[in-house]
């Protein structure tokens, strides 16, 4: 069933599930740049970018999280474990990729070999309210990698932005218990067929023509090949690509201890660090940037898809905007399927 | 023609062999932007462009190329950036080759991109303007208005250590007197200075990009990365964060050549450069040093003399 939802009750609207819900939106922390968090008026919540620059993941996997308290009173050691979340939360207004890179997520935090208490309960307690895609950017690649700008996997509510409304789509059993919301009213069949056409304008403008078919299997030959001496080389080592990163999960436990106390703390961690697997003796496997660039692109492209299936890339494209010095992952795919590097002459890479 | 000339050069430098590679500014996939670029045969020197969005500072590159004999283009503040390494004894001597381009001051791509409604898909220059261009607009928008501020501050603008100058050198006059934030920023009380820093902190995310970039932010291992001692901590906390920038900050003291590179990096638009270009004109008024500038001076803070100013001590 579809509904609609007037722009001019969205702050109402928005209201009614923060009587409920926490909830958590895109907000503008200053002009151009935006982040998911936790709202606390309704006019805080900014639909206007595409895709703030931190991903949805933060709301499921923050970039620092206590896991537990310690404290030595006396002569007794005391723990405390951080306290399960508890009040549902529903997330407004991610994209198609944001939320498949979710999915990926899962496949990690709650999968068959490992189940992580503190992703797993905040994911259980979040509602998922998709919003179509309509104006993909020219970065955007997401019909490459299996998504796509109006793909509803993993949503529980649906929004198309046709303007002066939303139309609105009811995907799971979760999301239907939002059908009752007074500020839902019935859609005309006219705004049906907007949607569907902005569906189809938005399906052409993203780029589906990133080879990440088999990239797999490429990748496989290529653990040695001097490709790497030359794609790492304007790399700067920084943590962009692997910060902002939908699917980017690598974390680091650390112990902020006092005298006496303390707290154990999971924070993001990044591949192209110099500390990322450097080993307490001082040895570090991934000594300089080509290791850890080609760290990079194996786990999404080779190591990943080998344990689940599914490459580790939704096509966002932020790697690619925000880059210092403009590394850009769709070249370095494409340059994984040339027939024929010029790598030996030394010449440098170019647009294929 | 600039770029031609940056090309001829690099060609004769590598058919000469008297560099192993060239390290530039090419073509890439988006508009508004440039990418770094290694050349090592005398045929792949056509790849190397030069506009008004060669925004990188390329000496962080040479770091990475100890070994080699490295030839590189450089606008005013990146050959600042090499002469101040250079007294820091980074390079060997012979060891670099430095392309002079006398800069035309470079565009702030992110006010380029806020001041249209719509994507940017194709940008150019024509004449004093920037054209871009989108899916349903071209605009031309004067190229002056939309200047990186560092850019707008910078006097230096002619490499002077260039081994060959690729263009007449340009006055050295800066287009406005004072950095327009640190204008703002020295009119706030103590308060307020510290409110505005921790607005602006408080978006950081650590990636570390603004280090990264920096040429002089070389250490084999930095501050916020030791173990044994610790520092600081890992964790997204708002001391933490500020300690970090305020030492990166202080660590650019006289060494800080004002490229604005940390500022252009990060993904979270901090600003970040009335912080060092304060500390940068401060160094000046006190001890009439630029960083730089001269390739004998090592910077004030890094030498001891007898006579030195020691009002400070009570």
């Amino acid at each position: 069933m579809n509904l609609k939802l007037n722009k001019k009750d969205f702050k109402p609207f928005l209201q009614t599930l923060m009587d409920e819900y926490d909830l958590f939106a895109p907000v503008q922390l200053t002009e151009g740049v935006s982040v998911y968090k936790k709202i606390d008026h309704p006019g805080e919540v900014d639909l206007s970018t595409a895709n703030p620059q931190k991903p949805m993941k933060e709301v499921f996997f923050p970039q620092s999280e206590t896991m537990f308290r310690y404290e030595k009173v006396g002569e007794q050691n005391q723990v405390v474990s951080t306290e399960e979340v508890k009040r549902e939360r529903i997330i407004l207004g991610a994209r198609p990729c944001d939320i498949q890179a979710v999915s990926l997520m899962d496949e990690v935090f709650s999968g068959k070999e490992y189940t992580d208490v503190y992703y797993i309960n905040k994911r259980n307690i979040t509602t998922i309210i998709g919003m179509a895609c309509g104006h993909p950017f020219s970065t955007c690649f997401c019909s490459s990698t299996g998504g796509g700008p109006f793909l509803r996997n993993g949503s529980d509510l649906f929004f198309i932005d046709l303007g002066e409304s939303f139309l609105v789509e009811f995907l799971t059993g979760k999301g239907m218990t939002f059908q009752k919301n007074k500020f839902f009213g019935e859609a005309s069949t006219e705004e049906i067929n907007l949607a569907k056409a902005l569906e189809e304008k938005a399906l052409h403008k993203t780029d589906a023509s990133v080879p990440v078919k088999g990239i797999e299997k490429r990748l496989d030959l290529m653990a040695e090949s001097p490709f790497w001496d030359r794609v790492h080389e304007k790399c700067i080592g920084c943590r962009v690509c692997t910060y902002l990163c939908p699917t980017c999960h690598c974390f680091d436990i650390v112990d902020e201890a006092l005298t006496n106390k303390g707290q154990r703390v999971r924070n993001w961690d990044s591949c192209l660090s110099s500390l990322y697997s450097l080993e307490t003796s001082g040895h570090n496997p991934r000594p300089t940037n080509r290791e850890r660039t080609r760290q990079r692109i194996m786990h999404k492209f080779n190591y990943f898809p080998k344990n689940f299936g599914r490459i580790a890339c939704v096509g966002c494209g932020r790697c690619i905007l925000y880059c210092p010095v403009h590394f850009d992952i769709r070249q370095a795919i494409n340059w994984t399927s040339a027939k024929r590097l010029k790598l030996q002459r030394g010449e440098p890479l170019t647009n294929p | 023609m600039i770029q031609k000339k940056i090309r001829e050069k690099a060609k004769e430098l590598l058919e000469k062999k008297v560099v192993d590679l060239i390290v530039g500014f090419g073509e890439w996939t988006l508009p508004l932007r440039t990418t770094p670029i290694f050349i090592r045969t005398p045929e792949g020197a056509d790849h190397l462009i030069w506009n008004s969005f060669c925004e990188n500072n390329l000496a962080t590159y040479l770091h990475k190329f100890s070994h080699f004999k490295v030839g590189v283009v450089v606008k005013g503040c990146d050959a600042r950036s090499i002469t101040a390494l250079s007294l820091e004894k980074r390079f060997k001597p012979g060891q670099l080759y430095l392309i002079g381009v006398p800069c035309q001051r470079m565009v702030d791509r992110r006010r380029v991109k806020k001041a249209v409604k719509g994507e940017i898909l194709r940008a150019g220059e024509q004449g004093d303007q920037i054209i871009v261009e989108g899916e349903d607009f071209k605009t031309a928008l004067r190229r002056e208005d939309f200047l990186y501020p560092s850019c707008q501050v910078c006097i230096h603008r002619t490499p002077r250590q260039a081994n060959v100058l690729v263009g007449d050198p340009v006055e050295e006059t800066p287009m406005v007197e004072t950095h327009p934030e640190i204008k703002e920023f020295e009119k706030k009380s103590p308060e307020e200075r510290w409110d505005f820093f921790e607005k602006e902190s408080s978006r950081c995310i650590r990636c570390y990009a603004c280090r990264e970039v920096c040429p002089m932010c070389y250490c084999a291992e930095c501050f916020v990365d030791s173990s044994n001692p610790k520092w600081i901590e890992k964790s997204l906390s708002p001391s933490d964060i500020e300690f970090y920038h305020i030492v990166r900050a202080y660590h650019q003291t006289g060494r800080c050549s004002g490229c604005g590179a940390c500022e252009r990096a990060c993904p979270m638009e901090i600003r970040l450069t009335y912080l060092t270009q304060k500390l940068n004109q401060d160094v000046k008024e006190l001890f009439s040093f630029e960083t730089g500038i001269e390739a004998e001076t090592p910077p004030p803070l890094s030498t001891y003399d007898i006579e030195d100013r020691q009002e400070f001590i009570k």
